[in-house]
């Protein structure tokens, strides 16, 4: 993981979240209230946009720099969210040196852990941890594996599954929890757009 | 989308610009992290207040700031809650040294937005959540009721106890103690519509309301024909008394709250008919509020919300508050 690889990703998830903005806003006005997908696309402007201030800084600082953006930049609970995830993975130790693809999920893993204490939510309660925890359960399983790709078409494979898998889901957290039943039906729009940014970023680690 | 909108970007800020050039008597606007405080410095050793919360539902939190109620408010995108930063920046702008009271709804986005900005700032602070809606259930496997229409109240009473040297510890106490005693409950009878979104939030029949509808358009409890007001608010008000049970020599407050496009002249016959069946019930209202407080953008509707009151709770309602949105006594 470098400054550029973050920049590019950026810039390849952004693509791919305008190209599903109808869906997701769709989703989060059947059970939410609407602003996630604003939210999201918001969050990816402002990161992108950081470009020319951080390309040539240190990964730690670049990290730091998006997770304050990111956290006064978007508001609602993915600002928070996606704020915890970058300023835990600018917090992690010897980021001066080569982040490889153990340290990368190392780094990675910790983010999903500290956003799971922020929004605290469980599997199962209808909200992108839904996709988040699983797929970081399987790169814990993958970090020490030299041969990583194969190991990346099965983390594309969960997120879809377990994105999927919320459409039944009641949701207990989060604007839709006040709905009940009626929530069901629907997939989560955070669990949606958290599958496109992980399947986009694997496709890309895989064809490289 | 027919709005006075110039762009979208641009919305929020040109509208905090006017209302801090409409008020520039009471409060200011700091833009960038955006809050609005009190024009004259907080006196040394009171409490701070400070609320905050998606747009599109003033006067909710910019016009409560003021002489009362309260030191600041943060104002997040429309219907998104407000930033860590902006938290922040407003602590430290108003604390005088007695403490930040933040005054949060009970919204996942608001609450991990607001715990990050209590944690960033480096001063003595407390927060108390409010969750007064009653159409949706409370459980241990929820996030819990929404914090709605009884957060006006709540700024209002323990902004007073704060005016009047009341501690920390105090004020977050009464907050608690009046967020517990009050329900509210609210209906629809139109969506509403997200600047950045440019269609309706949801889409609602001519001859269909949405009953227990949240703040910013979520669904409640279910969807239904519309009624003569009589039998919408006698359904609300068995909701709201199921679940405070009020005794019978109880004071009460009755507040009639618009969502922003039903007229003040409904709003009174509202409360007209609220009052007619609290009285057949033998519930005595002693207080009153009516009026657009806690909106929804354009949304055509209200809410109900019955507050208990004690001597404390009395006595704070009725002190004098200047804000730009409630001013009385002063």
């Amino acid at each position: 993981m470098s400054v550029s690889f973050l920049i590019s990703q950026a810039k390849s998830v952004q693509k791919v979240i305008d190209e599903n903005s109808a869906e997701i806003e769709i989703l989060d006005q059947k059970i939410g209230d609407g602003d996630h997908i604003f939210n999201i696309q918001r969050g990816l402007k402002l990161v992108v946009e950081l470009e020319d201030a951080i390309k040539d800084l240190p990964l730690a600082k670049a990290l730091n720099m998006i997770a304050m953006k990111v956290l006064s930049g978007i508001g609602g609970s993915s600002g928070a969210l996606f704020g915890t995830f970058f300023m835990t993975m600018a917090k992690s130790s010897d980021l001066d040196k080569d982040v490889d693809f153990n340290k990368a999920c190392e780094m990675i893993i910790s983010g999903i852990k500290a956003m799971k204490e922020r929004g605290k939510a469980d599997v199962g309660e209808k909200t992108m941890m839904d996709v988040l925890l699983p797929v970081s359960e399987k790169l814990n399983e993958l970090k020490y594996e030299s041969e990583f790709k194969p190991g990346l078409n099965e983390v594309i494979k969960i997120a879809e599954e377990r994105m999927l898998s919320t459409k039944d889901m009641l949701a207990t957290k989060g604007r839709a929890s006040f709905l009940g039943e009626r929530a069901k039906g629907h997939i989560d729009p955070g669990a949606r757009s958290s599958q496109l940014i992980i399947d986009t970023i694997c496709k890309s680690v895989i064809n490289n | 989308m027919k709005k006075f909108i110039n762009n979208k970007d641009d919305f929020l800020k040109e509208s905090l610009t006017g209302f801090g050039k409409a008020h520039s008597d009471i409060i200011n606007v700091n833009l960038d992290p955006s809050f609005v405080s009190r024009k004259n410095k907080t006196k040394d050793g009171k409490v701070s207040l400070i609320s905050g919360g998606g747009s599109g539902h003033e006067p909710m939190h910019g016009g409560f700031v003021g002489h009362g109620m309260l030191d600041a408010a943060c104002p997040g995108f429309v219907f998104s809650a407000p930033t860590p930063d902006q938290m922040q920046a407003a602590a430290e702008h108003v604390d005088s040294g007695a403490g930040v009271l933040f005054i949060v709804k009970n919204y996942s986005g608001d609450i991990m937005n607001f715990e990050m900005g209590a944690e960033m700032y480096s001063g003595k602070n407390d927060s108390i959540i409010t969750n007064d809606d009653v159409a949706v259930e409370d459980s241990t496997f929820t996030t819990g009721r929404r914090g709605v229409a009884a957060t006006v109240l709540v700024e209002k009473i323990v902004g007073s106890l704060a005016e009047h040297s009341g501690s920390l510890e105090e004020c977050k106490k009464l907050g608690e103690k009046v967020n517990k005693n009050a329900g509210t409950m609210g209906v629809a009878f139109t969506s509403c519509t997200v600047p950045a979104a440019g269609k309706p939030t949801f889409d609602i029949g001519d001859d269909e309301m949405e009953f227990g509808v949240g703040i910013h358009g979520e669904p409640g409890r279910k969807r239904e024909k519309i009624q003569p007001s009589k039998t919408i608010v006698g359904n609300i008000l068995e909701a709201i008394l199921d679940n405070l049970k009020p005794e019978k020599n109880e004071k009460n407050l009755l507040f009639v709250n618009g969502m922003g496009g039903t007229p003040l002249t409904e709003l009174y016959l509202v409360y007209e008919d609220a009052c007619q069946i609290l009285q057949s019930k033998g519930i005595e209202v002693t207080k009153s509020l009516v009026g657009n407080y806690c909106t929804s953008l354009e949304m055509q509707g209200a809410s109900i919300t019955l507050l208990k009151c004690d001597d404390e709770i009395l006595k704070h309602w009725d002190a004098p508050v200047h804000t730009a949105a409630m001013r009385w006594g002063m």
